[in-house]
Protein backbone atom coordinates (compact mmCIF):
# COMPACT_ATOMS: atom_id res chain seq x y z
CA UNK A 1 0.00 0.00 0.00
CA UNK A 2 1.54 3.30 -0.64
CA UNK A 3 0.67 6.49 0.83
CA UNK A 4 1.39 9.90 0.84
CA UNK A 5 1.45 12.40 3.23
CA UNK A 6 1.27 15.99 3.06
CA UNK A 7 2.81 17.45 5.85
CA UNK A 8 2.93 21.28 6.59
CA UNK A 9 5.83 22.75 9.36
CA UNK A 10 4.07 25.43 11.26
CA UNK A 11 4.85 28.16 14.27
CA UNK A 12 3.98 27.19 17.15
CA UNK A 13 1.62 30.05 18.62
CA UNK A 14 -0.17 28.40 20.94
CA UNK A 15 2.03 29.71 23.74
CA UNK A 16 4.25 32.63 22.06
CA UNK A 17 3.38 36.60 21.65
CA UNK A 18 2.29 36.55 17.99
CA UNK A 19 2.93 40.05 16.21
CA UNK A 20 1.92 41.30 12.93
CA UNK A 21 5.29 42.47 10.48
CA UNK A 22 5.59 46.04 9.40
CA UNK A 23 3.37 44.72 6.12
CA UNK A 24 0.87 44.45 8.05
CA UNK A 25 -0.35 40.99 6.33
CA UNK A 26 2.15 38.87 7.96
CA UNK A 27 3.32 38.00 11.22
CA UNK A 28 7.37 38.59 12.88
CA UNK A 29 8.88 34.60 12.55
CA UNK A 30 12.32 35.11 13.76
CA UNK A 31 11.40 34.31 17.86
CA UNK A 32 8.71 31.82 16.77
CA UNK A 33 9.62 27.95 16.93
CA UNK A 34 8.04 25.65 14.22
CA UNK A 35 7.71 22.26 14.15
CA UNK A 36 5.57 19.83 12.21
CA UNK A 37 1.70 20.62 12.37
CA UNK A 38 -0.25 18.70 14.99
CA UNK A 39 -2.49 16.36 12.84
CA UNK A 40 0.01 16.33 10.66
CA UNK A 41 1.96 14.47 12.88
CA UNK A 42 -1.05 12.01 13.37
CA UNK A 43 -1.48 11.18 9.44
CA UNK A 44 2.31 10.28 9.80
CA UNK A 45 1.52 7.94 12.32
CA UNK A 46 -1.35 6.41 10.71
CA UNK A 47 0.77 5.99 7.70
CA UNK A 48 3.47 4.09 9.01
CA UNK A 49 0.86 1.71 10.99
CA UNK A 50 -0.39 0.92 7.71
CA UNK A 51 3.03 0.58 6.31
CA UNK A 52 3.88 -2.15 9.40
CA UNK A 53 0.21 -3.86 8.41
CA UNK A 54 0.77 -3.99 4.69
CA UNK A 55 4.39 -2.99 3.43
CA UNK A 56 4.51 -0.05 0.39
CA UNK A 57 6.10 2.78 0.76
CA UNK A 58 5.52 6.30 2.36
CA UNK A 59 6.29 9.73 0.48
CA UNK A 60 5.61 12.84 2.59
CA UNK A 61 5.39 16.21 0.51
CA UNK A 62 5.24 19.47 1.94
CA UNK A 63 5.37 23.24 -0.09
CA UNK A 64 7.93 24.83 2.19
CA UNK A 65 10.78 27.03 2.68
CA UNK A 66 14.40 25.15 3.19
CA UNK A 67 14.16 24.56 7.12
CA UNK A 68 10.91 22.64 5.99
CA UNK A 69 13.58 19.68 5.18
CA UNK A 70 14.27 19.52 8.57
CA UNK A 71 10.82 18.18 9.17
CA UNK A 72 10.53 15.91 6.57
CA UNK A 73 13.82 14.48 7.59
CA UNK A 74 11.92 13.61 11.06
CA UNK A 75 9.47 12.06 9.15
CA UNK A 76 11.80 9.87 7.13
CA UNK A 77 13.50 8.77 10.75
CA UNK A 78 9.82 7.99 11.68
CA UNK A 79 8.98 5.56 8.93
CA UNK A 80 8.94 7.42 5.84
CA UNK A 81 10.43 6.32 2.47
CA UNK A 82 10.83 9.28 0.19
CA UNK A 83 10.37 12.80 0.99
CA UNK A 84 9.56 16.14 -1.29
CA UNK A 85 10.21 19.55 -1.03
CA UNK A 86 8.31 22.08 -3.25
CA UNK A 87 10.12 24.86 -2.96
CA UNK A 88 7.93 27.89 -1.38
CA UNK A 89 10.12 30.69 -2.76
CA UNK A 90 9.19 29.97 -5.87
CA UNK A 91 5.68 31.02 -5.47
CA UNK A 92 4.99 34.49 -3.97
CA UNK A 93 1.73 34.41 -2.43
CA UNK A 94 0.62 30.74 -1.52
CA UNK A 95 -3.42 30.52 0.11
CA UNK A 96 -4.76 27.32 0.87
CA UNK A 97 -6.51 26.78 -2.90
CA UNK A 98 -2.96 27.59 -4.36
CA UNK A 99 -1.33 25.18 -2.11
CA UNK A 100 -3.51 22.63 -3.12
CA UNK A 101 -2.89 22.67 -6.52
CA UNK A 102 0.68 22.80 -6.12
CA UNK A 103 0.33 19.17 -4.53
CA UNK A 104 -2.08 18.24 -6.98
CA UNK A 105 0.58 18.85 -9.94
CA UNK A 106 3.50 16.73 -7.80
CA UNK A 107 1.20 13.84 -6.47
CA UNK A 108 -0.47 13.39 -9.64
CA UNK A 109 3.01 11.99 -11.02
CA UNK A 110 3.39 9.56 -8.06
CA UNK A 111 1.27 6.40 -7.81
CA UNK A 112 -0.44 6.09 -4.25
CA UNK A 113 -3.63 4.09 -2.98
CA UNK A 114 -4.32 6.61 0.04
CA UNK A 115 -3.08 10.20 0.43
CA UNK A 116 -3.67 11.59 4.08
CA UNK A 117 -3.47 14.94 5.05
CA UNK A 118 -4.33 16.67 8.58
CA UNK A 119 -7.33 17.84 9.41
CA UNK A 120 -5.95 21.53 9.52
CA UNK A 121 -2.88 23.74 9.70
CA UNK A 122 -2.58 25.57 13.06
CA UNK A 123 -1.03 28.66 11.28
CA UNK A 124 -3.85 29.65 8.64
CA UNK A 125 -6.55 27.41 10.27
CA UNK A 126 -8.03 26.55 6.25
CA UNK A 127 -9.48 23.00 7.11
CA UNK A 128 -9.44 22.92 2.83
CA UNK A 129 -6.29 21.92 1.81
CA UNK A 130 -6.93 18.08 1.76
CA UNK A 131 -10.41 18.05 0.94
CA UNK A 132 -9.53 20.40 -2.29
CA UNK A 133 -6.54 18.14 -3.13
CA UNK A 134 -8.69 15.63 -3.23
CA UNK A 135 -11.27 17.40 -5.63
CA UNK A 136 -8.27 18.35 -7.96
CA UNK A 137 -7.17 14.76 -8.29
CA UNK A 138 -10.90 13.65 -8.66
CA UNK A 139 -10.52 10.94 -6.03
CA UNK A 140 -12.88 10.18 -3.20
CA UNK A 141 -12.25 11.82 0.55
CA UNK A 142 -13.00 11.90 3.64
CA UNK A 143 -12.41 14.28 6.31
CA UNK A 144 -11.48 14.57 9.96
CA UNK A 145 -10.82 10.62 10.06
CA UNK A 146 -10.73 9.43 13.45
CA UNK A 147 -10.38 5.36 12.37
CA UNK A 148 -9.48 3.55 10.06
CA UNK A 149 -10.13 -0.18 8.64
CA UNK A 150 -8.40 -0.72 4.96
CA UNK A 151 -7.95 -3.90 2.95
CA UNK A 152 -6.98 -3.49 -0.25
CA UNK A 153 -9.37 -1.85 -2.30
CA UNK A 154 -11.23 0.05 0.21
CA UNK A 155 -11.82 1.43 3.62
CA UNK A 156 -13.79 1.88 6.48
CA UNK A 157 -13.87 4.81 7.98
CA UNK A 158 -15.34 6.69 10.87
CA UNK A 159 -15.57 10.38 10.46
CA UNK A 160 -15.23 12.74 13.88
CA UNK A 161 -18.98 14.87 13.63
CA UNK A 162 -20.13 17.24 16.60
CA UNK A 163 -20.83 16.16 20.24
CA UNK A 164 -18.47 13.17 20.07
CA UNK A 165 -20.66 11.64 17.59
CA UNK A 166 -18.91 9.75 14.45
CA UNK A 167 -19.91 8.78 10.55
CA UNK A 168 -18.72 5.19 9.49
CA UNK A 169 -17.88 5.48 6.20
CA UNK A 170 -17.55 2.97 3.03
CA UNK A 171 -14.77 3.96 0.56
CA UNK A 172 -13.18 2.83 -2.37
CA UNK A 173 -9.23 3.55 -2.83
CA UNK A 174 -7.64 5.54 -3.94
CA UNK A 175 -9.07 7.88 -1.62
CA UNK A 176 -7.54 11.05 0.55
CA UNK A 177 -8.60 11.07 4.17
CA UNK A 178 -7.75 14.84 7.01
CA UNK A 179 -6.57 12.64 9.96
CA UNK A 180 -7.86 14.37 13.30
CA UNK A 181 -5.82 14.26 16.37
CA UNK A 182 -6.31 11.35 18.68
CA UNK A 183 -6.23 8.37 15.75
CA UNK A 184 -3.63 7.18 17.01
CA UNK A 185 -0.48 7.97 19.64
CA UNK A 186 2.69 9.41 17.50
CA UNK A 187 5.68 7.90 17.66
CA UNK A 188 9.21 9.39 18.65
CA UNK A 189 11.98 9.28 16.21
CA UNK A 190 15.00 7.15 17.87
CA UNK A 191 17.84 8.74 17.90
CA UNK A 192 19.79 6.40 15.24
CA UNK A 193 16.83 7.27 12.70
CA UNK A 194 17.12 10.17 12.95
CA UNK A 195 21.16 10.16 12.56
CA UNK A 196 20.51 7.75 9.49
CA UNK A 197 17.40 10.01 7.87
CA UNK A 198 20.01 13.07 7.77
CA UNK A 199 22.29 11.28 5.15
CA UNK A 200 18.76 10.58 3.11
CA UNK A 201 17.92 12.82 -0.22
CA UNK A 202 15.40 15.15 -0.44
CA UNK A 203 13.61 15.92 -3.50
CA UNK A 204 13.44 19.53 -3.88
CA UNK A 205 11.09 20.57 -6.84
CA UNK A 206 11.25 24.17 -8.09
CA UNK A 207 9.27 26.15 -10.12
CA UNK A 208 10.38 24.25 -13.15
CA UNK A 209 8.34 21.33 -12.89
CA UNK A 210 5.13 23.34 -11.93
CA UNK A 211 3.66 25.47 -14.68
CA UNK A 212 3.07 29.06 -12.23
CA UNK A 213 1.13 30.45 -14.66
CA UNK A 214 -1.96 28.10 -14.08
CA UNK A 215 -2.12 28.41 -10.67
CA UNK A 216 -4.87 30.50 -9.32
CA UNK A 217 -5.50 32.77 -5.63
CA UNK A 218 -8.62 32.50 -4.35
CA UNK A 219 -7.60 34.79 -1.39
CA UNK A 220 -5.04 37.79 -0.22
CA UNK A 221 -4.85 39.07 3.09
CA UNK A 222 -5.56 42.86 3.01
CA UNK A 223 -4.59 43.09 6.81
CA UNK A 224 -4.13 41.21 10.15
CA UNK A 225 -5.53 42.93 13.36
CA UNK A 226 -5.61 41.78 16.83
CA UNK A 227 -9.47 40.45 17.18
CA UNK A 228 -11.67 42.89 18.74
CA UNK A 229 -12.53 42.55 22.65
CA UNK A 230 -16.36 40.65 23.04
CA UNK A 231 -15.58 40.39 26.69
CA UNK A 232 -14.55 42.85 29.36
CA UNK A 233 -12.21 40.19 31.48
CA UNK A 234 -11.21 41.11 34.85
CA UNK A 235 -7.54 39.88 35.97
CA UNK A 236 -6.87 39.33 39.57
CA UNK A 237 -3.10 40.83 39.60
CA UNK A 238 -0.75 40.57 42.22
CA UNK A 239 1.78 37.66 43.56
CA UNK A 240 -0.09 33.96 42.94
CA UNK A 241 -0.80 33.87 46.96
CA UNK A 242 -2.52 37.31 46.07
CA UNK A 243 -4.61 36.57 42.60
CA UNK A 244 -5.42 33.24 44.27
CA UNK A 245 -6.66 34.85 47.58
CA UNK A 246 -8.61 36.96 45.43
CA UNK A 247 -10.08 34.70 43.07
CA UNK A 248 -10.92 32.39 46.34
CA UNK A 249 -13.17 35.33 47.90
CA UNK A 250 -14.77 36.12 44.40
CA UNK A 251 -16.27 32.24 44.73
CA UNK A 252 -17.10 32.92 48.62
CA UNK A 253 -19.08 36.12 47.51
CA UNK A 254 -20.62 34.39 44.46
CA UNK A 255 -21.97 31.23 46.99
CA UNK A 256 -20.07 29.39 44.87
CA UNK A 257 -18.42 27.74 47.47
CA UNK B 1 -26.44 40.89 -8.87
CA UNK B 2 -27.88 37.06 -7.83
CA UNK B 3 -29.04 35.51 -4.48
CA UNK B 4 -27.55 34.65 -1.85
CA UNK B 5 -27.77 31.37 -0.51
CA UNK B 6 -27.68 28.71 2.51
CA UNK B 7 -26.91 25.75 3.09
CA UNK B 8 -29.47 23.87 5.50
CA UNK B 9 -27.91 21.24 8.03
CA UNK B 10 -29.95 18.56 9.87
CA UNK B 11 -28.60 15.52 11.10
CA UNK B 12 -30.80 12.48 12.80
CA UNK B 13 -33.73 14.04 11.79
CA UNK B 14 -33.24 17.43 13.63
CA UNK B 15 -32.55 21.10 12.03
CA UNK B 16 -28.90 21.82 13.60
CA UNK B 17 -28.29 25.52 15.26
CA UNK B 18 -25.64 26.43 12.49
CA UNK B 19 -28.40 26.40 9.86
CA UNK B 20 -30.18 29.64 11.48
CA UNK B 21 -27.37 31.36 12.16
CA UNK B 22 -26.71 30.73 8.14
CA UNK B 23 -30.15 31.91 7.74
CA UNK B 24 -29.51 35.24 9.95
CA UNK B 25 -26.38 35.66 8.26
CA UNK B 26 -27.45 35.22 5.16
CA UNK B 27 -30.76 37.95 5.68
CA UNK B 28 -28.05 40.59 6.40
CA UNK B 29 -26.21 40.21 3.26
CA UNK B 30 -29.23 39.81 0.92
CA UNK B 31 -30.34 43.16 2.58
CA UNK B 32 -27.11 44.69 2.00
CA UNK B 33 -26.73 43.62 -1.88
CA UNK B 34 -30.62 44.10 -2.29
CA UNK B 35 -30.74 40.30 -3.52
CA UNK B 36 -33.30 37.55 -1.83
CA UNK B 37 -32.42 34.62 0.49
CA UNK B 38 -32.80 30.96 -0.71
CA UNK B 39 -32.47 28.42 1.49
CA UNK B 40 -31.24 24.99 0.32
CA UNK B 41 -32.37 21.95 1.90
CA UNK B 42 -31.92 18.28 0.83
CA UNK B 43 -33.61 15.73 3.36
CA UNK B 44 -35.31 12.94 3.62
CA UNK B 45 -39.08 13.53 5.22
CA UNK B 46 -38.32 17.59 5.04
CA UNK B 47 -42.04 18.63 5.72
CA UNK B 48 -40.99 19.26 9.51
CA UNK B 49 -38.05 20.87 8.41
CA UNK B 50 -39.32 23.14 5.40
CA UNK B 51 -42.08 24.22 8.78
CA UNK B 52 -39.02 25.15 10.61
CA UNK B 53 -37.37 27.95 8.41
CA UNK B 54 -40.44 28.83 6.99
CA UNK B 55 -40.35 33.08 6.79
CA UNK B 56 -36.48 32.80 7.74
CA UNK B 57 -35.96 32.92 3.86
CA UNK B 58 -37.29 34.34 0.18
CA UNK B 59 -37.55 30.75 -0.87
CA UNK B 60 -37.01 27.34 0.29
CA UNK B 61 -35.23 25.20 -2.50
CA UNK B 62 -36.48 21.24 -1.38
CA UNK B 63 -35.14 17.96 -2.83
CA UNK B 64 -37.02 15.15 -0.98
CA UNK B 65 -35.10 12.18 -1.15
CA UNK B 66 -34.16 9.12 0.94
CA UNK B 67 -30.57 9.76 -0.65
CA UNK B 68 -29.98 12.94 1.72
CA UNK B 69 -31.20 11.33 4.41
CA UNK B 70 -28.28 11.44 5.89
CA UNK B 71 -25.17 13.99 4.75
CA UNK B 72 -22.79 12.43 2.22
CA UNK B 73 -20.59 14.78 0.82
CA UNK B 74 -20.98 13.35 -2.52
CA UNK B 75 -24.06 13.31 -3.17
CA UNK B 76 -24.89 16.74 -1.84
CA UNK B 77 -21.91 17.81 -4.15
CA UNK B 78 -23.29 16.30 -7.00
CA UNK B 79 -26.90 17.71 -6.24
CA UNK B 80 -25.59 21.29 -5.42
CA UNK B 81 -23.48 21.76 -8.02
CA UNK B 82 -26.32 20.85 -10.39
CA UNK B 83 -28.63 23.21 -8.65
CA UNK B 84 -25.70 25.92 -8.75
CA UNK B 85 -24.93 25.63 -12.34
CA UNK B 86 -28.31 26.31 -13.18
CA UNK B 87 -28.73 29.28 -10.28
CA UNK B 88 -25.71 31.40 -9.88
CA UNK B 89 -26.40 33.15 -6.67
CA UNK B 90 -24.15 35.56 -5.39
CA UNK B 91 -22.89 33.35 -2.49
CA UNK B 92 -23.25 30.64 -0.97
CA UNK B 93 -22.92 29.74 2.72
CA UNK B 94 -22.59 26.72 4.37
CA UNK B 95 -21.69 25.87 8.26
CA UNK B 96 -17.44 25.53 9.05
CA UNK B 97 -19.38 22.03 10.50
CA UNK B 98 -17.83 18.64 10.05
CA UNK B 99 -20.56 18.95 6.84
CA UNK B 100 -18.90 22.31 5.40
CA UNK B 101 -15.79 21.11 6.25
CA UNK B 102 -15.98 17.96 4.04
CA UNK B 103 -18.44 19.46 0.95
CA UNK B 104 -17.57 23.26 0.49
CA UNK B 105 -13.37 22.85 -0.61
CA UNK B 106 -14.48 19.85 -2.89
CA UNK B 107 -17.73 21.42 -4.36
CA UNK B 108 -16.06 24.79 -4.70
CA UNK B 109 -13.15 23.55 -6.61
CA UNK B 110 -15.48 21.58 -8.85
CA UNK B 111 -17.53 24.60 -9.48
CA UNK B 112 -14.29 27.14 -9.92
CA UNK B 113 -15.87 29.34 -7.16
CA UNK B 114 -13.29 30.83 -5.22
CA UNK B 115 -14.00 29.93 -1.73
CA UNK B 116 -12.52 29.73 1.88
CA UNK B 117 -13.51 28.50 5.37
CA UNK B 118 -14.40 29.43 8.73
CA UNK B 119 -15.26 32.93 7.86
CA UNK B 120 -16.23 34.89 10.72
CA UNK B 121 -18.09 37.20 8.74
CA UNK B 122 -18.58 38.17 5.15
CA UNK B 123 -18.91 41.38 3.66
CA UNK B 124 -19.62 43.41 0.20
CA UNK B 125 -17.83 46.48 -0.11
CA UNK B 126 -18.15 48.13 -3.35
CA UNK B 127 -19.05 44.50 -4.83
CA UNK B 128 -15.95 43.67 -3.54
CA UNK B 129 -16.16 40.53 -1.43
CA UNK B 130 -14.17 40.08 1.92
CA UNK B 131 -14.18 37.85 5.02
CA UNK B 132 -12.62 37.94 8.25
CA UNK B 133 -11.20 35.04 9.37
CA UNK B 134 -9.15 33.89 12.57
CA UNK B 135 -5.21 32.83 12.42
CA UNK B 136 -2.19 31.72 14.16
CA UNK B 137 -4.30 29.69 17.34
CA UNK B 138 -7.07 32.80 17.29
CA UNK B 139 -4.41 35.23 18.28
CA UNK B 140 -5.11 37.55 14.97
CA UNK B 141 -8.04 37.91 12.84
CA UNK B 142 -7.11 38.68 9.12
CA UNK B 143 -9.53 40.70 6.50
CA UNK B 144 -9.07 38.69 2.89
CA UNK B 145 -9.86 39.87 -0.43
CA UNK B 146 -11.73 36.70 -2.09
CA UNK B 147 -10.30 36.83 -5.85
CA UNK B 148 -13.53 38.49 -8.40
CA UNK B 149 -15.96 36.01 -10.07
CA UNK B 150 -20.00 36.02 -10.21
CA UNK B 151 -20.23 33.26 -7.48
CA UNK B 152 -18.65 32.49 -4.19
CA UNK B 153 -18.75 30.11 -1.36
CA UNK B 154 -17.87 30.47 2.21
CA UNK B 155 -18.28 28.81 5.71
CA UNK B 156 -19.30 30.46 8.23
CA UNK B 157 -18.00 29.83 12.03
CA UNK B 158 -20.55 29.37 14.70
CA UNK B 159 -21.06 31.72 17.03
CA UNK B 160 -21.31 34.92 14.99
CA UNK B 161 -24.76 35.27 13.91
CA UNK B 162 -27.48 34.01 16.57
CA UNK B 163 -30.92 32.85 14.96
CA UNK B 164 -33.39 35.92 14.92
CA UNK B 165 -36.74 35.96 14.51
CA UNK B 166 -37.81 37.08 11.03
CA UNK B 167 -41.12 37.16 9.32
CA UNK B 168 -40.50 36.74 5.40
CA UNK B 169 -42.57 35.56 2.93
CA UNK B 170 -41.29 32.52 1.81
CA UNK B 171 -42.00 30.35 -1.35
CA UNK B 172 -40.93 26.77 -1.42
CA UNK B 173 -40.03 25.25 -4.68
CA UNK B 174 -39.84 21.31 -4.83
CA UNK B 175 -37.27 20.67 -7.07
CA UNK B 176 -36.63 16.74 -8.39
CA UNK B 177 -32.88 14.99 -8.30
CA UNK B 178 -31.99 12.38 -10.18
CA UNK B 179 -28.76 11.95 -7.63
CA UNK B 180 -28.73 7.92 -6.49
CA UNK B 181 -26.90 6.67 -4.20
CA UNK B 182 -23.45 7.19 -4.53
CA UNK B 183 -20.53 5.45 -6.17
CA UNK B 184 -17.37 5.64 -4.41
CA UNK B 185 -18.10 6.52 -0.41
CA UNK B 186 -21.44 5.52 1.21
CA UNK B 187 -22.34 6.22 4.70
CA UNK B 188 -23.05 3.46 7.06
CA UNK B 189 -24.45 4.09 10.05
CA UNK B 190 -24.15 6.88 12.75
CA UNK B 191 -21.69 5.64 16.05
CA UNK B 192 -23.03 7.59 19.27
CA UNK B 193 -20.57 8.40 22.27
CA UNK B 194 -20.43 6.21 24.79
CA UNK B 195 -21.22 7.59 28.29
CA UNK B 196 -18.59 6.87 31.13
CA UNK B 197 -18.90 7.20 35.24
CA UNK B 198 -18.99 10.79 35.60
CA UNK B 199 -21.44 13.08 33.43
CA UNK B 200 -19.84 16.75 32.99
CA UNK B 201 -22.90 18.30 31.69
CA UNK B 202 -24.72 17.64 35.34
CA UNK B 203 -21.97 19.75 37.84
CA UNK B 204 -22.66 22.95 38.63
CA UNK B 205 -18.71 23.44 39.28
CA UNK B 206 -16.32 22.27 36.49
CA UNK B 207 -12.90 22.42 36.23
CA UNK B 208 -11.26 22.11 33.02
CA UNK B 209 -7.97 21.76 31.99
CA UNK B 210 -5.29 21.98 29.58
CA UNK B 211 -2.05 21.20 27.47
CA UNK B 212 -0.73 23.19 29.84
CA UNK B 213 -0.77 20.62 32.48
CA UNK B 214 2.09 19.52 30.60
CA UNK B 215 2.58 15.84 32.25
CA UNK B 216 -0.04 13.23 33.28
CA UNK B 217 0.98 12.88 36.49
CA UNK B 218 0.08 16.41 37.30
CA UNK B 219 -3.74 15.49 36.74
CA UNK B 220 -3.72 14.38 40.50
CA UNK B 221 -3.12 18.32 41.73
CA UNK B 222 -6.65 19.29 39.93
CA UNK B 223 -8.70 16.29 40.57
CA UNK B 224 -7.53 17.06 44.34
CA UNK B 225 -8.49 20.96 43.98
CA UNK B 226 -11.89 19.65 42.31
CA UNK B 227 -12.97 17.58 45.00
CA UNK B 228 -12.09 20.08 47.26
CA UNK B 229 -14.01 22.80 45.45
CA UNK B 230 -17.08 20.23 44.72
CA UNK B 231 -16.79 20.06 41.25
CA UNK B 232 -15.25 17.42 38.31
CA UNK B 233 -12.81 17.75 35.83
CA UNK B 234 -13.14 17.99 32.51
CA UNK B 235 -10.62 19.02 29.55
CA UNK B 236 -9.59 20.07 26.36
CA UNK B 237 -8.97 17.91 23.46
CA UNK B 238 -5.38 17.51 23.91
CA UNK B 239 -5.52 15.64 26.86
CA UNK B 240 -7.97 13.43 25.52
CA UNK B 241 -6.02 12.91 22.38
CA UNK B 242 -3.05 12.12 24.84
CA UNK B 243 -5.65 9.07 26.32
CA UNK B 244 -5.23 11.24 29.60
CA UNK B 245 -8.59 11.08 30.68
CA UNK B 246 -11.63 9.58 28.31
CA UNK B 247 -13.98 11.01 25.52
CA UNK B 248 -16.50 12.00 27.97
CA UNK B 249 -14.53 14.45 29.86
CA UNK B 250 -13.83 16.60 26.37
CA UNK B 251 -15.45 20.14 26.51
CA UNK B 252 -16.04 21.68 22.81
CA UNK B 253 -17.24 21.09 19.48
CA UNK B 254 -16.80 17.36 19.27
CA UNK B 255 -16.95 16.96 22.70
CA UNK B 256 -19.74 17.97 25.40
CA UNK B 257 -21.27 21.60 26.28
CA UNK B 258 -21.47 22.44 29.07
CA UNK B 259 -23.62 25.23 31.19
CA UNK B 260 -22.64 25.16 34.68
CA UNK B 261 -22.63 27.62 37.68
CA UNK B 262 -18.36 28.03 37.48
CA UNK B 263 -16.30 26.63 34.81
CA UNK B 264 -11.96 27.31 35.64
CA UNK B 265 -10.17 26.77 32.77
CA UNK B 266 -6.59 25.91 33.56
CA UNK B 267 -3.93 26.05 30.92
CA UNK B 268 -6.54 26.32 28.16
CA UNK B 269 -5.64 28.42 24.98
CA UNK B 270 -9.44 28.83 24.20
CA UNK B 271 -9.58 27.44 20.75
CA UNK B 272 -13.21 28.34 19.42
CA UNK B 273 -13.74 24.41 19.12
CA UNK B 274 -12.97 24.62 22.86
CA UNK B 275 -15.32 27.69 23.48
CA UNK B 276 -17.97 26.59 22.00
CA UNK B 277 -18.70 23.30 24.43
CA UNK B 278 -18.25 26.36 27.64
CA UNK B 279 -19.37 29.83 27.10
CA UNK B 280 -22.46 28.93 28.62
CA UNK B 281 -21.32 28.89 31.93
CA UNK B 282 -22.78 31.42 34.41
CA UNK B 283 -19.17 32.92 35.53
CA UNK B 284 -16.26 31.89 33.45
CA UNK B 285 -12.32 31.76 35.06
CA UNK B 286 -9.57 31.67 33.11
CA UNK B 287 -5.81 30.53 34.43
CA UNK B 288 -3.09 30.90 32.09
CA UNK B 289 0.39 32.45 32.21
CA UNK B 290 0.05 34.19 28.46
CA UNK B 291 -2.18 37.41 28.45
CA UNK B 292 -2.56 37.00 24.87
CA UNK B 293 -4.63 33.63 25.26
CA UNK B 294 -7.99 34.24 23.58
CA UNK B 295 -9.46 32.02 26.93
CA UNK B 296 -9.02 35.37 28.73
CA UNK B 297 -12.02 37.01 25.87
CA UNK B 298 -14.36 35.10 27.42
CA UNK B 299 -13.35 34.98 30.75
CA UNK B 300 -15.11 37.16 33.74
CA UNK B 301 -11.99 36.65 35.70
CA UNK B 302 -8.34 35.90 34.69
CA UNK B 303 -5.17 35.40 36.46
CA UNK B 304 -2.26 35.84 34.66
CA UNK B 305 0.38 33.17 36.11
CA UNK B 306 1.57 30.10 36.19
CA UNK B 307 -0.70 27.21 37.08
CA UNK B 308 1.73 25.44 39.12
CA UNK B 309 1.93 28.15 41.27
CA UNK B 310 -1.24 29.21 41.24
CA UNK B 311 -3.40 26.07 41.67
CA UNK B 312 -1.74 24.89 44.88
CA UNK B 313 -2.67 28.18 46.14
CA UNK B 314 -6.15 28.43 45.17
CA UNK B 315 -6.99 25.31 46.64
CA UNK B 316 -5.55 26.18 50.31
CA UNK B 317 -7.26 29.59 50.17
CA UNK B 318 -10.58 27.63 49.16
CA UNK B 319 -10.43 25.61 51.85
CA UNK B 320 -10.09 28.43 54.37
CA UNK B 321 -13.14 29.94 53.14
CA UNK B 322 -15.08 27.05 52.91
C1 LIG C 1 -12.70 19.75 14.06
C2 LIG C 1 -12.05 20.07 15.37
C3 LIG C 1 -12.75 19.85 16.54
C4 LIG C 1 -12.17 20.17 17.77
N1 LIG C 1 -12.90 19.95 18.91
C5 LIG C 1 -12.39 20.34 20.10
C6 LIG C 1 -13.16 20.20 21.31
O1 LIG C 1 -14.29 19.69 21.31
N2 LIG C 1 -12.60 20.63 22.46
C7 LIG C 1 -11.36 21.20 22.51
O2 LIG C 1 -10.92 21.59 23.60
N3 LIG C 1 -10.61 21.33 21.40
C8 LIG C 1 -11.10 20.91 20.20
N4 LIG C 1 -10.32 21.03 19.08
C9 LIG C 1 -8.90 21.43 19.22
C10 LIG C 1 -8.70 22.92 19.37
O3 LIG C 1 -8.61 23.50 18.08
C11 LIG C 1 -7.39 23.22 20.13
O4 LIG C 1 -6.32 22.59 19.48
C12 LIG C 1 -7.44 22.75 21.58
O5 LIG C 1 -8.62 23.20 22.20
C13 LIG C 1 -6.23 23.27 22.31
O6 LIG C 1 -6.22 22.77 23.62
P1 LIG C 1 -5.44 23.52 24.80
O7 LIG C 1 -5.99 24.88 24.97
O8 LIG C 1 -5.44 22.62 25.97
O9 LIG C 1 -3.93 23.54 24.24
P2 LIG C 1 -3.06 24.76 23.69
O10 LIG C 1 -3.80 25.51 22.64
O11 LIG C 1 -1.74 24.20 23.38
O12 LIG C 1 -2.94 25.74 24.93
C14 LIG C 1 -2.25 25.45 26.10
C15 LIG C 1 -2.37 26.68 26.98
O13 LIG C 1 -1.76 26.43 28.24
C16 LIG C 1 -1.08 27.58 28.67
N5 LIG C 1 -0.04 27.15 29.61
C17 LIG C 1 1.04 26.37 29.33
N6 LIG C 1 1.76 26.18 30.46
C18 LIG C 1 1.12 26.84 31.45
C19 LIG C 1 1.39 27.03 32.86
N7 LIG C 1 2.43 26.46 33.44
N8 LIG C 1 0.54 27.79 33.56
C20 LIG C 1 -0.54 28.38 32.97
N9 LIG C 1 -0.83 28.24 31.67
C21 LIG C 1 -0.01 27.47 30.92
C22 LIG C 1 -0.54 28.19 27.39
O14 LIG C 1 -0.28 29.58 27.55
C23 LIG C 1 -1.66 27.91 26.40
O15 LIG C 1 -2.57 28.99 26.35
C24 LIG C 1 -10.87 20.71 17.84
C25 LIG C 1 -10.17 20.93 16.65
C26 LIG C 1 -10.74 20.61 15.43
C27 LIG C 1 -9.96 20.87 14.17
N1 LIG D 1 2.31 23.90 2.50
C1 LIG D 1 1.82 22.66 2.66
N2 LIG D 1 2.55 21.57 2.29
C2 LIG D 1 2.06 20.32 2.42
N3 LIG D 1 0.87 20.06 2.98
C3 LIG D 1 0.11 21.10 3.38
C4 LIG D 1 0.54 22.44 3.24
N4 LIG D 1 -0.43 23.25 3.73
C5 LIG D 1 -1.41 22.43 4.17
N5 LIG D 1 -1.10 21.14 3.96
C6 LIG D 1 -1.87 19.95 4.34
O1 LIG D 1 -3.23 20.29 4.45
C7 LIG D 1 -3.68 20.13 5.80
C8 LIG D 1 -4.73 21.14 6.15
O2 LIG D 1 -4.25 22.44 6.00
P1 LIG D 1 -5.21 23.71 5.95
O3 LIG D 1 -6.24 23.44 4.94
O4 LIG D 1 -4.30 24.84 5.59
O5 LIG D 1 -5.78 23.85 7.34
C9 LIG D 1 -2.40 20.19 6.64
O6 LIG D 1 -2.58 19.54 7.86
C10 LIG D 1 -1.42 19.47 5.71
O7 LIG D 1 -1.58 18.08 5.77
Amino acid sequence: MDIIVCIKRVPQTAEAEVTIDSSGKDIEKDRLSFDINESDSYALEEAVILKEKFGGTITVISVGYQDTEDTLRIALAKGADNAIRVKAEDFEHIDGYKTSQILKSVIEKESYDLIFAGCIATDDAYSQVGVTLAELLNIPHASLVINIDTSENRADVNRELEEGLMGHLDISLPALFTIQTGINEPRYASLIAIRRAAKKEIKVIGQEEINKDNLLLNTEIEELFIPPKTKEVEILTGSPAESASKLAEIFKEKGLI
Amino acid sequence: MSDIFVLIEHRQGKIRDISFELLNCGRKLAEKTNSNLTALLLGYNTENFVEKIKSQAHRILVINSEVFKDFNSESYQIALSEILKKETPFITLIGHTACGMDLCPALATQMEFPFTTDCLDVDVVENKVKVTRQMYDGKLNAKLIIRENPSYLFTLRAGNFPSEESSLKTEIINIKSSVTEPDYRKFVEYIEAVAGDVDITKSDIVIGIGRGIKEQENLSMIEEFADNIGGVVACSRPIVDADWLPKDRQVGSSGKTIKPKLYIAIGISGAFQHITGMKGAETIIAINKDPNAPIFNEADYGIVDDLFKVVPVLKEKVMELK
